[in-house]
């Protein structure tokens, strides 16, 4: 078609080239291996090196946790043979004996169940969010909120379904009244698990009502209490961050110095410090005979100490949101908490997704501290456990698989943000 | 939605009343005793050389710039420090920039939706079939699904046009809206512009465009120092300029090619 055009034209013809394959850049294994790994002398240096530090590490390592570790037997006899020097293994039997303890803590062994299924009905809550894309909308929400109260009927019998159930479809149904004109189904699941759903695990957790044992706070531990108290610390850090750091860009004076001593103030000082004051001196600000507990005070400290480095990182993506976005929504007649939170926060917010997440990840792993205050988090009651007499001599089984557990949870907030990196990767300026 | 009165009924009716403008950036007197009257269905083309105040003078009509002295009234109300005028002046006053200024984390049609939903409390459906409307009306009706990275500058700005509208206003501003383009794509928003000031809108365009302003313009404002030197009809302004400074400029931009 174009050459008939050009053929008419008097002016030289011209026709574009053929497109060519683009250069071959593997030659195979051997190839890629010389091009990588041994294309000069310092690269072949590092390359050996690196190899050296693999072999020397690995191997023992898989010879200790794998080959020579003792994984059947419910008793310590299981493990004695390793202390007797023959070999050098793993007793992963301490950690099996152990694991409830290491999960739940002092939380009776017969109410553990409202533990799991809270967090059943979190990961349930969450999922759409969590996998927006994958099916169509609303189909994507029933298919959860039947494969949820299936799940919930099946392991726990037809009340806790019932209940998953209801929570589950209580976004769906409420998208579909008049309510939904301006909030669409993810929204309502994000006010759902920023108000009913505390509500229900606070009830299932605390029990005293629906024929439900007390458990008191006091009995909370392990990676339930670690999981409870990063869970709330990442969900009021994020919102209380974005305040502040809306709060130190405001162009109100006594607004702006107010959170800017306060972002100072906490970054000034060392988390256990915070967690100090939290537990010693709220009380003593605090009328007289107020009952204030512990967790609660953790759950403060942790929250306010984080929310001021959040919103350092909020303020960040704030100042890279051009000007022109600010005057776009004012002149199309926004106002500020609406231009904020619809405009200007969902472009900051992607723009340093990756500060927010390792903010995330320090404060998941911090809450290691709460030890200092008497709390029971997932390593102090590894730590308990090591003090027992029965079982003396496995720490190092104790820390690797308290490590792995907090890598687990790290590493798959670390990937969750990639991938949530890439989905926003097309929509940027 | 634009009322479709023909172009020569210009209402005597006026709808933008600036007395005695005064602004200060700092110590700088960007703007000097302005006075202009826009009536209804009125198309102004304000040109000046750099730094002449145009971009303010335009800015402060929709209170994106806050003046010290005078007085301007749009469409009855007087814009002082009362968030509820501003607001409803806002809602009557649309602006284009001259870099488009699109939502970027929005498809092209959540860009035209988001504000009639969010500040007319317009229900989805009614919102969107406005925004594919007027999608269709700047002549990109299947570029709707598409985020404003993917999309060409001229193609940009045409969003924006139709962002503008979907607000129905009463009067656009435009603040250099092609300035940013390359020659091909300015054509395409420049006609889309045209369409539009010959369905009846009160435009006030800040623009280099001098065709554009030949052919659409009713009056011409002709702007340096931060003072309105002359004010005239584009036919005399461009053959008969009565001040020698807007014949100096005339040359000036004449002679460098921008005349079509
Ligand atoms: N926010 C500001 N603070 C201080 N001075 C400013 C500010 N904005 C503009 N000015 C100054 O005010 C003067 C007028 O600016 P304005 O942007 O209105 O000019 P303009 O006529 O639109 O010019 P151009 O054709 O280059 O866009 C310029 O000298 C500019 O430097
Ligand atoms: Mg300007």
């Amino acid at each position: 078609m174009t050459e008939k055009i050009i053929g008419k034209n008097p002016l030289k013809e011209w026709k574009p080239r053929p497109d060519l394959p683009p250069p071959v850049r593997d030659f195979g294994l051997s190839g890629w291996l010389r091009k990588n790994l041994f294309s000069s002398a310092g690269n072949t240096f590092f390359t050996l090196i690196g190899i050296t530090i693999i072999w020397l590490t690995v191997p023992p390592f898989i010879q200790w946790a794998v080959i020579n570790a003792a994984w059947l037997g419910d008793n310590r006899s299981a493990c004695d043979y390793l202390l007797e020097g023959e070999k050098n293994g793993a007793c992963w039997v301490f950690i099996k004996v152990r694991l409830g303890m290491f999960m739940y803590g002092f939380y009776p062994d017969p109410e553990r169940w409202r533990v799991n299924f809270a967090l059943c009905l979190l990961a349930l809550g969450a999922l759409p969010i969590l996998t927006t894309g994958l099916l169509e909308k609303n189909l994507r929400r029933i298919v959860y909120l039947i494969a949820g109260a299936i799940v919930c009927t099946v392991f726990f019998g037809p009340f806790p379904g019932l209940t998953a159930a209801m929570f589950l479809s209580a976004p769906l149904l409420l998208s579909f009244t008049p309510l939904a004109r301006q909030i669409p189904v993810r929204g309502w699941n994000w006010i759902f698990l920023f108000t009913i759903y505390p509500v229900i695990a606070w009830f299932l957790f605390t029990g005293g009502i629906f024929g439900l044992p007390y458990v008191d706070t006091h009995q909370w531990g392990g990676m339930f209490l670690t999981l409870v108290i990063a869970g709330i610390g990442i969900a009021a850090s994020l919102p209380i961050g974005i305040l502040l750091a809306l709060g130190r860009r405001s162009s109100m004076p006594v607004t702006k110095t107010l959170c800017v001593c306060f972002i100072e103030l906490i970054r000034g000082v060392p988390l256990i410090s915070v967690l100090f004051m939290a537990s010693v001196m709220l009380p003593l600000l605090l009328p007289e005979g107020t009952h204030f507990n512990k967790l609660l005070r953790a759950l403060i400290g942790v929250a306010l100490f984080y929310a001021a480095y959040m919103a350092e990182v909020v303020r960040g993506g704030l100042a890279a949101i051009p000007k022109g976005q600010y005057e776009a929504a004012q002149a199309l007649g926004w106002g500020y908490w609406k231009m904020m939170g619809l405009i200007i926060l969902p472009q900051a917010l992607r723009l340093v997704i990756p500060g927010i997440v390792n903010t995330f990840l320090g404060l998941f792993k911090d809450t290691t501290l709460v030890a200092v205050i008497g709390l029971m988090d997932m390593l102090g009651i590894v730590k308990t456990a090591l003090a027992d007499t029965d079982w003396l001599g496995f720490p190092k089984e104790a820390y690797v698989f308290a490590a792995l557990t907090y890598w687990v949870f790290c590493f798959s907030m670390s990937r969750y943000s990639m991938s949530l990196e890439k989905r926003f990767r097309v929509n940027r300026r | 939605m634009p009322d479709t009165t023909a172009p020569e009924q210009i209402t005597s009716e006026p709808i933008i009343i600036i007395s005695e403008l005064n602004k200060w950036f700092g110590e700088f007197h960007v703007l000097k005793e302005i006075n202009l009257t826009v009536k209804k269905g009125e198309r102004v083309v304000i040109c000046g050389p750099s730094g002449s105040g145009k971009s303010t003078l335009i800015r402060c009509i929709n209170r994106l710039e806050t003046h010290q002295k005078g007085k301007i009234t749009v469409d009855g109300i007087e814009l002082i420090d009362n968030l509820k005028n501003i607001d409803h002046v806002r809602r009557e006053v649309g602006m284009l920039f001259q870099n488009f200024n699109l939502f970027p984390h929005l498809t092209v049609l959540e860009n035209c939706t988001m504000s009639p939903i969010w500040i007319k409390k317009v229900p989805l459906a009614e919102a969107t079939e406005l925004a594919q409307h007027y999608l269709e009306r700047v002549k990109i009706p299947d570029l709707a699904d598409k985020y404003p990275s993917q999309i060409s500058g001229g193609q940009q700005q045409r969003v924006a046009i139709a962002r503008c509208l979907c607000m129905s206003p009463k009067i656009m501003l435009f603040d250099e809206p092609t300035s940013a383009l390359d020659p091909e794509m300015i054509k395409e928003v420049l006609d889309v512009m045209v369409d539009l000031a010959e369905s009846g809108m009160t435009m006030i365009c800040v623009t280099h465009e001098m065709g554009f302003a030949r052919t659409v313009a009713d009056r011409i404002i002709f702007m340096d120092g931060g003072e309105i030197v002359e004010e005239n009809d584009p036919e005399t302004f461009f053959h008969h300029p009565e001040t020698d400074r807007a014949g100096l400029f005339l040359g000036q931009i004449l002679s460098h090619g921008f005349d079509e």
